[in-house]
């Protein structure tokens, strides 16, 4: 659906779905555009970005199941001495698609999935920049996640980690298709990334509501901002890694052969330059989300916003610039160990700053301990154990010794899984309601919430002591007479540690139980929360144009002001409310912008997207497929250009009650 | 485009700062001020595209730094293969990178005539543009003919997989402009393209620009710095 006229003199508004009725009366490029507003074309074709959200969501939560069964695949290998669950060579394959999966197909969508859904309405937009490269994105990234697991039944996944280090990655050790999969795989959804990357921080730049300066913008949209500034910049250097790897698998280039005097830290080196921005990429959404939490059930302002702001950004530069202590075990000499290292510990300074704010956040406040609440204070102390591990690291002696143990994957667990996954739990719990109208039901979040963190401590936690016992990453049996004795054994931690995995994945099960027995719950309160930030000035769930009129910012916490008023005297501040979240709706319906004009779906993303996977089979298969594929992505690239982003007035039907069906070409930004 | 917002070229300068809301601009009519970006009102009042577009090129800075560091790594690895001081002809490679340059002042000119909304003149200079293009890429293919005909091939040493690989990159990036140009030109023709029509032939010249600028980095760092 593209334009919603609105007849000013009737209050009923069209419903969500019930959109008023398109006519293509022309063909643009070569298809007539989709019209559909219900059924799966609803969702194929659309550019809203608020459709998009949710199927990043739905994709990134599929993409879960996947990766975590492939993690309790590996724990039950670990769970007992000479592990026969998986062969050694399955076993490669299993922690290097868990990995990849996870990283690339779960924590970056999803985070993906709350900016594409979030950030339009906390600056008080009707979409994103650019909604058709949206869409792109979105299909991009969902064909290239389908891509890379279609290797497990054509002859067997990437089996060499997930950071692939040369020349472990060359053919004659990894002889199937696999690292092809993952190496093509990880280009596609690096164009979704970018893509991303570029529409969202235009997005953020440009498209903010009157009166929302970059100071007054709601802090997960800064998080947000900031990680697509990482992504913008370290895609293009694993595209480089990526594009070399390929043309010495495929086209016998030695990028990365000793034999020929190629040197196999370039690998390394390009793949952490992106590497380690990926670690921000992966962690500052959910700061973000926690950072929107904690407030509104502590019923505070986030303390020190500017701090919280800045040093996300300080995190953003001082990343580049670290990358090397992922190497410093690989003999870079004296003079750069020290550099890393010292960079090292000062990028835990920003860090530890955050976690002050929260803490400080919290300090006096009115707490309330739900499910969302939960999960925020989870993050915080789970974080922070997962960051003081990491400060061991930065200590290069200290790191020479715990390189390549089950140390580094207690630690990384702990700062990925306890910081972006129970950050982004936090934030679908807290915006469930926003964005599916109906509140998720608490006594199961909390069930959710404990089963998780116990599980996650019981799997995670024992690695630490198996690490500093010695136990390698990677290895893919133990055996009796090595495990040690006593309180080290590590035959009785990785037990433990396995049986916190299945702990977790039940944890992660009750979430499913909990979307599956909420899907009848009545539909929520406007402002359920208490919320302080502008996207609750928009219903639940936000109709297709988001506000009813482009709100005009005065505030950070422009939603806490409106409903709020200081009547305390002098420096005092004490805040009654004043209005609630329906009396402002309904101000806002009244003085609705009548004449929204909304970008309108297409065939080409879909298509274009589609394209890449063929061609990337072509790349390993048949040239010809390639050809296909590239057939494909042109008649989409024309289709797309010759197709205005926004259909033509003449396709849509007048208004029934309209004003005599002359459509407006005004911009609703004009307020 | 920017998608967003609906038929950019019918609408007129909306926001606070616009002096008129409904202010009719007259074909040709070029008051010296660069109108493209205000078409709408942005946050930073440039337009959604060039940001984009600047933030895309931003990006490719890094492919083409990722790129550049490896043929510097991997410039002397050749053992006693063939290398830069047997291959490189400079006064050919200065003559095409010439008209390269060349080409960046041409698509100067189609941005000038599509500001002054003259297609005729657009559409020249565009095709003229793509043309010069052609003639760099032509050369370069020539080149790496020679080359392959010397016994450079891509696999024969590391020097050669990192130069064929990064000067190939490049003129992929010089085909796809030549592609958006043509293709600018015949959605011109056709009267097709949607939009600013001034903005969309200055997005693809500064797609051209940056591709030229990169050559220029290539030029001096892969054939005039010795080995």
């Amino acid at each position: 659906m593209a334009i919603i006229e609105r007849p000013t003199d009737t209050p009923a508004l069209a419903p969500s779905g019930g959109a008023p009725a398109v006519t293509p009366t022309r063909s643009y490029g070569y298809l007539r555009r989709p019209v559909q507003t219900t059924g799966w074309r609803s969702w194929a074709f659309t550019v809203d970005h608020k459709k998009i959200g949710i199927m990043y969501g739905v994709a990134a939560m599929l993409f879960f199941v996947v990766g975590g069964v492939e993690a309790l695949f590996i724990r039950l290998q670990l769970a007992g001495p000479e592990g026969t669950v998986l062969s050694a060579d399955a076993y490669n394959q299993m922690f290097t698609m868990h990995a990849t999966t996870m990283v690339f197909l779960f924590v970056i969508p999803m985070a993906a999935a709350f900016a594409n859904y979030m950030i339009p309405l906390q600056i008080g937009a009707r979409d994103v920049a650019f909604p058709r490269l949206n869409a792109l994105s979105l299909w991009t990234f969902v064909f290239g996640g389908i891509f890379l697991n279609t290797s497990w039944f054509l002859g067997g996944a990437a089996d060499g980690g997930w950071f692939m280090y040369a020349p472990n990655s060359a053919v004659p050790f990894s002889p199937s298709n696999g690292v092809d999969y993952w190496t093509l795989g990880l280009l596609i959804t690096g164009i979704a990334s970018l893509v991303g990357a570029v529409n969202l921080i235009v997005t953020v730049l440009n498209m903010r509501a009157p009166g929302m300066t970059m100071m007054r913008v709601p802090i997960f949209t800064w998080m947000a901002l900031v990680t697509q500034f990482l992504l913008l910049f370290a895609m293009p250097v694993i595209t480089v890694a990526l594009v070399l790897l390929l043309f010495q698998r495929n086209y016998d280039a030695t990028f990365f052969e000793v034999a020929e005097g190629a040197d196999p830290l370039l690998w390394q080196h390009l793949f952490w330059i992106f590497g380690h921005p990926e670690v921000y990429i992966i962690v500052l959404p959910a700061f973000g989300i926690v950072s929107e939490v904690l407030p509104v059930f502590s019923k505070k302002p986030l303390f020190g916003y500017p701090f919280v702001v800045f040093s996300g950004a300080a995190i953003g530069f001082v990343g580049w610039g670290v990358w090397a202590h992922h190497m410093f075990a690989s003999g870079l000499g004296p003079i750069s160990v020290a550099v890393f290292s010292v960079a090292t510990m000062a990028i835990a300074v920003p860090t530890g700053v955050k976690i002050i704010n929260w803490t400080l956040t919290m300090w006096g406040g009115k707490l309330r301990f739900t499910t969302a609440m939960l999960f925020a204070t989870g993050l915080i102390v789970m974080f922070t154990i997962g960051g003081l591990s990491g400060v061991t690291h930065s200590v290069a002696p200290s790191d020479t010794q715990q390189t390549d143990t089950y140390y580094i994957v207690a630690h990384f667990h702990y700062v990925i899984f306890g910081g972006a996954v129970l950050g982004l739990f936090a934030g679908i719990y807290y915006w469930w309601p926003k964005v599916f109208g109906k509140l998720l039901n608490e006594s199961w979040g909390k069930a959710n919430f404990w089963t998780m963190i116990i599980g996650m401590n019981l799997t995670f936690g024992p690695m630490h002591i198996v690490g500093l016992q010695g136990q390698p990453r990677r290895m893919y049996v133990w055996t009796e007479n090595r495990a040690g004795d006593g309180f080290f054994n590590i035959g009785f931690w990785n037990l433990v540690a396995t049986i916190g995995s299945f702990i977790l994945a039940v944890g992660v099960l009750f979430f499913f139980i909990n979307v599956w027995v909420s899907r009848k719950n009545p539909p929520a309160p406007a402002d359920p929360w208490d919320a302080r930030s502008l996207e609750w000035m928009a219903e639940n769930p936000p109709k297709e144009y988001n506000f009813e009129r482009t709100p005009t910012v005065h505030a950070l916490d422009e939603m806490f002001h409106r409903k709020y008023e200081d009547v305390g005297e002098g420096d005092a501040h004490d805040y009654v409310k004043v209005a609630t979240a329906e009396e402002i709706q309904a101000v806002e319906t009244a003085n609705r912008d009548d004449h929204v004009h909304l970008p309108s779906p297409s065939y080409w993303p879909i298509v274009l997207s589609f394209s890449l996977p063929v061609i990337a089979y072509g790349i390993i298969y048949s040239t010809l497929l390639v050809i296909v594929g590239l057939a494909i992505a042109t008649v989409a690239m024309f289709g797309w250009a010759l197709e205005p982003p926004t259909a033509d007035d003449s396709e849509f039907e007048s208004p029934e009650g309209g004003d005599g069906g002359e459509p407006s070409k005004e911009l609703v930004a004009s307020v | 485009m920017s998608d967003a917002t609906i038929n950019p070229a019918d609408a007129a300068p909306v926001g606070s700062d616009a002096p008129a809301e409904h202010m009719a601009i007259p074909a040709g009519y070029d008051d010296g001020q660069d109108h493209i970006g205000l078409e709408h009102h942005t946050s930073t009042g440039l337009s959604n595209t060039k940001l984009a577009m600047w933030l895309f090129l931003g990006s490719e800075c890094l492919l083409f730094g990722g790129l550049i560091s490896t043929y510097m790594l991997y410039r002397n690895r050749r053992a006693d293969t063939l290398g830069p001081d047997q291959l490189w002809d400079i006064p050919f490679t200065s003559a095409t990178s010439f008209i390269l340059l060349m080409s960046s002042l041409t698509m100067v000119l189609g941005v000038q005539a599509a500001k002054r909304r003259d297609d005729r003149n657009t559409r020249l200079w565009l095709t003229v543009t793509a043309l010069l293009g052609g003639l760099f890429l032509a050369g370069q293919i020539y080149e790496f003919t020679v080359f392959y005909r010397e016994g450079l091939g891509f696999t024969t040493n590391l020097f050669a997989s990192s130069f064929y690989t990064l000067v190939g990159f490049h003129g992929a990036h010089v085909s796809v402009g030549i592609i958006m140009l043509m293709a600018t030109v015949g959605m011109l023709l056709r009267n097709r393209v949607h939009g600013n029509k001034a903005e969309t032939v200055e997005m693809i010249g500064l797609y051209w620009h940056f591709v030229d600028i990169v050559w220029i980095v290539i030029f001096t760092l892969v054939y005039l710095i010795p080995a």
